[in-house]
C-alpha cells in the first residue's frame, strides 16, 4: 500500500518545489494547499483501509524488511495522529493565505511550514527509533526558524530559548537511542521492545528517564515547559496554532505514548510519574495562565494545562482515561488552534495582543467574536462541546481508578480553564467598543472560512462524538491497550 | 578584470595564487568522492562538503564577488532543492518501477565497478548537489546578511 510513504514525500517534495518558486505567490498558495488537502484526504482514506488489514500495517521502506530495514508502522494510534495532524495543517495553510501577506518570502514560510509537517508525519508513522530521531530533528529545526519568522528580537530570542532547549531535549534522545542500541543491538522498535521485556537493567531505566526528559521538553511538561510561552506567542498565527495544536502533541505526547506504552511497557511507577507531571502541569499551566495579560500568551499557558490533562489520562490507564486522553488530545487541537487563529485575526486587524487595549471586538469582527466564543466554551469544558465529552472522560477513569483527589483536582482546574477564558472574552470580544478601534475591519474571507470550519469541527465532534469513537478513537486505545504485544503484532505480520 | 592583480579585494598575492592552483583539484576531488561513494569510503555528503569547500576557499581568498562570479546565491539555492528532488524523485520511482518506497529498481552489476549498486551513485549524485550548493549558501548566507541591532 503505497499511499504510506506519502504522508512524508508530498510535503518534503512540496516543501523543495516551493522554494525554487520565489516570488510567485498564488503558485504556492495553490501548492500547499493543494499538497495539504490531499494529505487530510489520504488520511480519511486509510481508515477502511486500515480496518480491512486487522488494524496494522507495516510498511518496509525499499522492500527491506523489519527487524533489519526501517519500516513505517501504520496501525490504530499512528492514524488517529495522522488525521489530526493533516487535518489541522489543512486549516492552517488556508489561514495562511490571507494571513502571511503582509510577511516578506511567502513560499520560503510555506516551503519551512511542509517539512515540519513531513517531519511530524515521518514521527508519527516510522518505527524505527533513529528515524524517529531524524523526523523529530526536521520537525524541530522547522519549527526554530518559523518561530523567528518575523526576525523581530523578540522572535529572535524565543526562537533561540527554544532552539536550545529542544535541542537539549534532542541530545538527551539520542543519547537514549545509543544505549538502547548498545543494550539491545536493534534500532526497530518493535525488536528492542520484544528484547527488552521482562529484563530489568539499570541502563534500561536511565534510557527511559532520559527520553521522559527529552520527550517533556518537547511536549512542553512542567518543569520542562519554560521554552513555550516565549516561542509560542513570538510565532506567526498559523505556527502558534500548528505548534499549539499539533506539535507539541506529536513530538511531544504520541512518543512518549508509543515509547512508555508499546517498548518499554507501563507499570505503576510510570503511571504515577504520568500522573503527577500530568496534575502538576494542569494546575500550574492554569494558575499562570490567569495572569496573563497577553492573548497568546495565554494561550499559550493554557496549552501546558492542557496537555496535562491528556497525562493525567494517560497516567491513569484505564479505558476510559486513555479514550479520554487521546479525545482530549484531538479536541485540543481543534480549539486551540482555532483560538490561536483567532488571535491571528486579532492582530492582523488591530496590531495588538495585549487583552486590556482590546474590547468589544465581536461588534466589528462578528466571525472572530463568534468563533472564539466556541473556542472557548469548548477549553472549558461546556457541554455540548468536544471539550466536555473528553474530559468527562477522563474524569470517569479517575473515578474507575479510585484517584479521588486527582478528580476533585481536575474539575477545579475546569473551572480554572473557564474563568481565564471568561477573562478573554470579556477584555478581548464583549463590553464597550474603544472609538480607535471603530473603523477595524472582519479579515479576508480565507481566514473566516478556516476559522468557522474549524469552529463547526469543535461542535461537530461534541454532538457526534459517538460514531468518532468507534471508527477513529477505540483502535488507538486498543494499540495503547495491548501494550509490548506491539512487538509480535509488527514483526509477526 | 583580473583578480589577482586588485590588491584591495580579498587577500594577498600569495593566498590568491594558490588557490587559483588548489581549487579545481579539490573540485575533481569532491567529484571523485561522491562518483566513488558507493565503493570507497565518503560519499554523498562527503564529497558536497568538498566541492562546498572549495568554493568558501574561492569566496575567501578573493572576495564574494568573483565567487558570485562562478556560482551565484540563488543558484546556490536553486542547486539545493533540485539535488533533493533528485533524491526524492529516485525514492518515488522506486514506487513506479517496483511497488516500494525507495526500493532499489536499478540493476545491480558487478560489485566494486562503477556502474554498480543500482541507483546508490544516482542518490549519491544527488545529495553531493544538495550538500555542496547547501554548505555554500549556508556560508554566504552567514557572511553577507547582517541584522542591524537596535539602540
Amino acid at each position: 500500500m503505497n499511499i504510506i510513504p506519502l504522508f512524508v514525500a508530498v510535503p518534503l517534495g512540496a516543501a523543495f518545489i516551493l522554494v525554487l518558486m520565489g516570488k510567485r505567490e498564488i503558485a504556492s498558495d495553490v501548492i500547499v494547499n493543494l499538497a495539504t488537502l490531499c494529505l487530510a484526504i489520504l488520511s480519511l482514506v486509510l481508515i477502511p483501509f486500515l480496518k480491512n488489514n486487522n488494524g496494522v500495517f507495516v510498511y518496509a521502506m525499499g522492500m527491506w524488511f523489519p527487524p533489519k530495514g526501517i519500516n513505517l508502522v501504520l496501525d490504530g494510534l499512528s492514524l488517529f495522529m495522522l488525521i489530526v495532524v493533516n487535518t489541522v495543517a489543512f486549516f492552517i495553510s488556508l489561514y495562511s493565505i490571507g494571513y502571511m501577506k503582509r510577511f516578506t518570502a511567502k513560499s520560503r514560510f510555506y516551503s519551512l511550514f511542509m517539512l515540519m509537517l513531513a517531519g511530524m508525519n515521518g514521527v508519527v508513522l516510522t518505527g524505527d527509533f533513529f528515524n524517529l530521531f531524524v523526523f523529530l530533528e526536521i520537525a524541530s529545526i522547522a519549527s526554530y526558524a518559523l518561530v523567528a519568522f518575523g526576525v523581530e528580537a523578540e522572535e529572535l530570542e524565543a526562537a533561540f530559548k527554544y532552539m536550545v532547549m529542544s535541542s537539549i531535549a534532542s541530545v538527551l534522545i539520542l543519547f537514549s537511542v545509543g544505549l538502547l542500541y548498545g543494550l539491545t543491538g536493534s534500532l526497530n522498535m518493535a525488536d528492542v521492545a520484544g528484547i527488552i521485556q521482562g529484563e530489568n537493567n539499570l541502563l534500561l531505566s536511565f534510557s527511559l528517564i532520559l527520553f521522559l526528559v527529552g520527550f517533556g521538553l518537547k511536549a512542553a511538561i512542567i518543569p520542562f515547559h519554560a521554552w513555550l510561552p516565549d516561542a509560542h506567542p513570538s510565532a506567526p498565527a498559523p505556527i502558534s496554532a500548528m505548534l499549539s495544536g499539533v506539535l507539541i502533541k506529536a513530538l511531544g505526547v504520541y512518543t512518549i505514548i508509543r515509547i512508555f506504552f508499546n517498548v518499554y511497557g507501563m507499570t505503576t511507577q510510570l503511571s504515577w510519574t504520568l500522573m503527577i507531571l500530568g496534575v502538576i502541569s494542569m494546575i500550574s499551566g492554569g494558575l499562570l495562565a490567569i495572569r496573563q495579560e497577553d492573548f497568546k500568551r495565554l494561550l499559550a499557558y493554557s496549552s501546558i494545562s492542557q496537555i496535562g490533562y491528556i497525562l493525567v489520562g494517560l497516567g491513569c490507564g484505564n479505558y476510559w482515561g486513555l479514550i479520554g486522553a487521546l479525545f482530549h488530545l484531538l479536541n485540543h487541537a481543534t480549539f486551540k488552534s482555532l483560538l490561536f487563529l483567532n488571535s491571528g485575526a486579532v492582530e492582523y486587524s488591530t496590531g495588538t495582543r495585549k487583552l486590556e487595549e482590546m474590547g468589544g471586538l465581536s461588534k466589528v469582527m462578528p466571525v472572530t467574536g463568534a468563533t472564539s466564543t466556541i473556542g472557548s466554551l469548548s477549553i472549558s469544558g461546556i457541554p455540548p462541546f468536544n471539550g466536555f465529552w473528553s474530559k468527562l472522560f477522563i474524569i470517569f477513569g479517575l473515578v474507575q481508578a479510585g484517584h479521588f483527589i486527582i478528580t476533585a483536582l481536575t474539575v477545579l482546574v475546569s473551572v480554572l480553564t473557564l474563568a481565564y477564558y471568561l477573562k478573554v472574552q470579556r477584555f478581548a470580544f464583549f463590553g464597550r467598543l474603544r472609538e480607535k478601534w471603530a473603523q477595524i475591519k472582519e479579515v479576508p474571507k480565507v481566514m473566516c472560512v478556516s476559522m468557522i470550519v474549524l469552529a463547526i469541527i469543535c461542535i461537530g465532534t461534541g454532538i457526534l462524538f459517538y460514531p468518532l469513537m468507534k471508527t477513529i478513537l477505540e483502535p488507538a486505545v486498543a494499540v495503547l491497550q495491548e501494550g509490548t504485544k506491539y512487538s509480535i503484532l509488527i514483526l509477526g505480520g | 578584470m583580473n583578480p589577482l592583480k586588485e590588491p584591495q579585494r580579498g587577500m594577498t598575492v600569495i593566498v590568491k595564487t594558490i588557490a587559483k592552483f588548489v581549487v579545481p583539484p579539490i573540485i575533481l576531488f569532491g567529484i571523485y568522492i561522491v562518483l566513488h561513494g558507493h565503493l570507497t569510503p565518503g560519499g554523498g555528503f562527503a564529497g558536497g562538503v568538498i566541492v562546498g569547500s572549495a568554493f568558501i576557499l574561492l569566496t575567501l581568498a578573493f572576495g564574494k564577488e568573483v565567487a558570485f562570479q562562478k556560482l551565484k546565491r540563488s543558484t546556490a539555492s536553486v542547486l539545493e532543492s533540485v539535488g533533493a528532488l533528485i533524491f526524492l524523485s529516485l525514492a518515488l520511482l522506486g514506487i513506479a518501477a517496483g511497488g516500494w518506497f525507495f526500493l532499489n529498481f536499478l540493476p545491480k552489476g558487478h560489485p566494486l565497478r562503477i556502474l554498480s549498486a543500482g541507483f546508490i551513485p544516482l542518490a549519491n549524485i544527488g545529495i553531493g548537489i544538495k550538500v555542496g550548493a547547501g554548505i555554500f549558501a549556508v556560508f554566504l548566507t552567514l557572511i553577507v546578511f547582517r541584522v542591524s541591532a537596535k539602540k
